[in-house]
C-alpha cells in the first residue's frame, strides 16, 4: 500500500512538472510575439500619419476650405458617418447640414427634408455659413453625403486663384443657365467673394428661390451676381469633379447613346482613362463600401517605387 | 509524511529533467526541414526600410536586375473577358507575361497547351516557362480573375535570393499540407522551379495526371510535389503581419471590415503594399488600375529606394 502511494506521488510529481513547463513555455512564446508585433505596429502607423500631416499643414495655411455636407437624419448611419470616417475630417471646417440639430453633430436649418427642399437647404446653409464662419475659411465647398472628396487636390487646384475674386468651381454643365452651372452631386466650391455675393443677392432680392434644383438655382444666382465659372481641369484637360463613380467614366465603352451626364458636359467629354485626372477632386453616388474603397485607393494602396506618368511639377 | 513529500519532489525533478532533454532534442532534430524552417508557420515579409537604406547603389541595381518577373497567366476561352482585361492591364507590368490556354481562342493570342486537365496544364505551363525564362528568376502564376500589383511583388522578394527555393502566396492548410491558394497568385523562385522540373520526372511522387480515385486540386498537387523537393509554402505579409495576397475582392474585404472594424475600416482591412486581389469584375479592375497607379493626393511623396518605370503601351496607369 505504502509502495503504491509512493509511486503514485512520484508519477504525479512528474506529470505536474511537465505540465508546468509546457504552460510556462507557451505563455512565454505568445507574450513575446504579440508584444513585438504590437510595438512594430504602433511605430509604423505613427510614421505614416506624421508624413501626411506635414503635407496638409503646409497647404492649409494658404488655402483654408470649409466643407458643408447636405444630409438628412435618416442618412446619418448609412452615409454621413462614412463621410466623417474618411474625407470629412480633412477639411479645415466640416459642417453637416440637415433639417434638425443632432448629436452627430449636425446643424439644423429652418427647412424640411425632401428633394423639393434642396435649394432652400442650400440657401439657408450658405446664409448660416456666411453669418457664423465667413472668417474661418477662404473657400466654401458644398458636397452630398454620397460624394467622395480628395481635399488635398482641391487645395492644390484652388491655390492658383485668389479667394477675393468672384469664382465658382465644379463640373460645368451647359443646359438651363446661359453661362452654365456646376453639378451639385459632384460638389462645387465658392470663393469667399462668391459667397458674399450669393448672400447679398438673396438679401437684396436679386436672387430668389427660382427652382427646386439646387445646382441650377445656384448657377442662376451666380450668373446674376456676375460670379465667374472657373475651369478646374488639369494641365492635360482632364476633369477633376465627377458627378458619377469612377467606373462610369474610366471603362472604355462601345459606341452607344451617350448618357445624360456626358451630354450635359460643357467641355467635350472624354471616355476611358483620359476622363479623369490623377489629382481628381470628387466622385458622386458613392455608397459606404465605395467610400472606404476610394479612401484605400487614394491614401493607402500604392505601387512601390512606381514613377507616375503624370508629374505636372516636372513639366515646368 | 516526509517520505511521501520526497517521493513527490523526486517526481517533479525527474519531470523537469525529462522536459529539458526533450527540448534539446527538438532544436537539434533537422527532420526533413531545411535550415531556417524550424517554426510551424512560415511567414515572409519584405525587407525593412532601414535595411534598404543601408544598401549601396551597385547593390540596388543588382537587386533591380534580380527581381524581374515572368508571369504565367492560365486562361481558358470561357474567361475571355477577364483574359482580355488581364492582357490590357496588370500583365503589362510583368517583365515577361505569357498566357497559357486550354484551347486556342480566335480573339487573343496565347500558348495553346491543348489540355483540359487543370493540373497537367499547370505542369506544361511551368515547363514551358522554365525553358523560356531567359535571365528572369522569379515566376508568378495567376488566373485572369486575379489582379496583381507586380511592383509590390518585386518589393516583397527584393532581398530574397532566387537561387534559394521560395514558394510564396496566401497559405492555407489542408491536413498536414501547407499550400498556396491559387486564386491569390503563386510566386516561385528559380530554384523552386528547377526542383519542380526534377520532381516532375517522378511519376510516383508527382504524377502527371492525378490518380482517378484521389483527385486533388492543382494547387494542392503543386504543394505536394514541392514538398517532396523540400520546398515549403510561405505566407506573404507586410511588416504589420497583414496578408499581401488576397483571395477576395477589394469591396468584399472592405465590406467585411465595415462590419468587424467600423472605427478603423481601411487600417484594419488591407495592406498599403497589397500584391493581389481576386474575384473582381473587369470594370472594377479598370477602377483598381486607376486607383493604384494614378489617383493620389497631391503632395504625398514616398522616398522609395527603387524606381519602376511605367510600361510602354498602356494608358490607365
Amino acid at each position: 500500500m505504502r509502495r503504491f502511494k509512493q509511486n503514485f506521488l512520484f508519477l504525479s510529481g512528474v506529470a505536474v512538472s511537465i505540465f508546468l513547463t509546457i504552460t510556462y513555455s507557451h505563455v512565454q512564446k505568445t507574450r513575446t510575439s504579440s508584444f513585438v508585433r504590437i510595438a512594430r505596429n504602433i511605430s509604423t502607423v505613427k510614421h505614416t500619419v506624421a508624413q501626411n500631416r506635414n503635407a496638409t499643414l503646409d497647404s492649409s495655411q494658404k488655402v483654408r476650405v470649409l466643407c458643408w455636407v447636405m444630409t438628412q437624419p435618416q442618412n446619418l448611419q448609412s452615409r454621413t458617418q462614412h463621410v466623417h470616417a474618411t474625407w470629412g475630417k480633412r477639411c479645415d471646417t466640416i459642417l453637416y447640414m440637415t433639417s434638425k440639430n443632432t448629436d452627430f453633430p449636425t446643424i439644423g436649418l429652418n427647412v424640411s427634408e425632401g428633394r423639393n427642399q434642396l435649394y432652400w437647404k442650400t440657401i439657408r446653409a450658405f446664409q448660416y455659413i456666411h453669418k457664423h464662419h465667413l472668417d474661418d475659411a477662404d473657400w466654401f465647398l458644398k458636397a452630398d453625403d454620397d460624394t467622395f472628396v480628395v481635399i488635398e487636390n482641391l487645395r492644390h487646384s484652388l491655390s492658383k486663384h485668389s479667394s477675393e475674386d468672384p469664382l465658382y468651381f465644379g463640373r460645368r454643365f451647359r443646359p438651363f443657365v446661359a453661362q452654365g452651372y456646376m453639378s451639385g452631386g459632384a460638389g462645387y466650391v465658392l470663393s469667399k467673394e462668391a459667397l458674399r455675393r450669393f448672400v447679398k443677392g438673396f438679401a437684396d432680392g436679386l436672387c430668389t428661390h427660382t427652382t427646386e434644383l439646387e445646382d441650377v438655382g445656384m448657377g442662376q444666382c451666380m450668373e446674376k451676381m456676375k460670379v465667374e465659372m472657373g475651369d478646374s481641369r488639369d494641365v492635360f484637360g482632364r476633369q477633376v469633379f465627377h458627378p458619377y463613380p469612377p467606373g462610369n467614366y474610366l471603362v472604355r465603352q462601345l459606341r452607344r447613346q451617350r448618357p445624360w451626364y456626358l451630354i450635359y458636359d460643357h467641355y467635350t467629354p472624354v471616355e476611358g482613362p483620359g476622363c479623369c485626372s490623377d489629382f481628381a477632386i470628387s466622385f458622386h453616388y458613392i455608397n459606404a463600401v465605395e467610400m472606404h474603397t476610394l479612401e484605400y485607393y487614394t491614401y493607402h494602396l500604392r505601387p512601390y517605387g512606381y514613377k507616375y506618368r503624370f508629374n505636372p511639377d516636372e513639366l515646368k | 509524511m516526509m517520505s511521501e513529500g520526497s517521493s513527490f519532489m523526486k517526481g517533479m525533478i525527474f519531470g523537469g529533467i525529462f522536459c529539458l532533454i526533450m527540448s534539446f532534442f527538438e532544436t537539434f532534430n533537422p527532420g526533413t526541414h531545411s535550415e531556417g524552417h524550424n517554426h510551424l508557420h512560415h511567414h515572409l515579409k519584405p525587407v525593412s526600410k532601414d535595411e534598404l537604406q543601408k544598401l549601396s547603389e551597385s547593390q540596388m541595381s543588382e537587386f533591380a536586375m534580380q527581381v524581374r518577373v515572368y508571369c504565367l497567366i492560365m486562361v481558358t476561352p470561357k474567361l475571355l473577358v477577364h483574359w482580355a482585361t488581364a492582357n490590357d492591364t496588370w500583365s503589362k507590368h510583368c517583365d515577361k507575361s505569357v498566357f497559357y490556354t486550354s484551347e486556342a481562342s480566335k480573339a487573343l493570342d496565347a500558348v495553346d497547351l491543348q489540355e483540359q486537365d487543370e493540373w497537367t496544364r499547370l505542369r506544361k505551363a511551368i515547363q514551358h516557362a522554365y525553358e523560356n525564362a531567359g535571365d528572369l528568376h522569379w515566376f508568378f502564376i495567376a488566373r485572369p480573375t486575379t489582379f496583381a500589383i507586380i511592383e509590390n511583388l518585386k518589393y516583397l522578394v527584393l532581398d530574397k535570393d532566387p537561387s534559394q527555393p521560395f514558394y510564396i502566396g496566401h497559405t492555407e492548410k489542408s491536413g498536414e499540407l501547407d499550400y498556396v491558394e491559387y486564386d491569390s497568385g503563386i510566386v516561385l523562385s528559380y530554384e523552386a522551379m528547377r526542383r519542380l522540373m526534377e520532381v516532375f520526372k517522378d511519376e510516383d511522387k508527382c504524377p502527371e495526371r492525378g490518380r482517378a480515385l484521389w483527385k486533388m486540386s492543382e494547387e494542392k498537387q503543386l504543394a505536394t510535389c514541392l514538398k517532396y523537393s523540400g520546398v515549403f509554402a510561405e505566407n506573404g505579409e507586410d511588416a504589420q503581419g497583414k496578408g499581401l495576397f488576397n483571395k477576395k475582392s477589394v469591396s468584399s474585404l472592405i465590406s467585411d471590415s465595415i462590419s468587424q472594424n467600423p472605427g478603423d475600416v481601411v487600417e484594419a482591412c488591407c495592406s498599403d503594399m497589397a500584391i493581389t486581389f481576386a474575384g473582381m469584375s473587369p470594370s472594377q479592375i479598370q477602377v483598381l488600375m486607376y486607383g493604384v497607379y494614378r489617383l493620389r493626393p497631391y503632395g504625398h511623396d514616398f522616398h522609395d529606394s527603387l524606381t519602376f518605370l511605367p510600361p510602354k503601351d498602356s494608358d490607365n496607369d
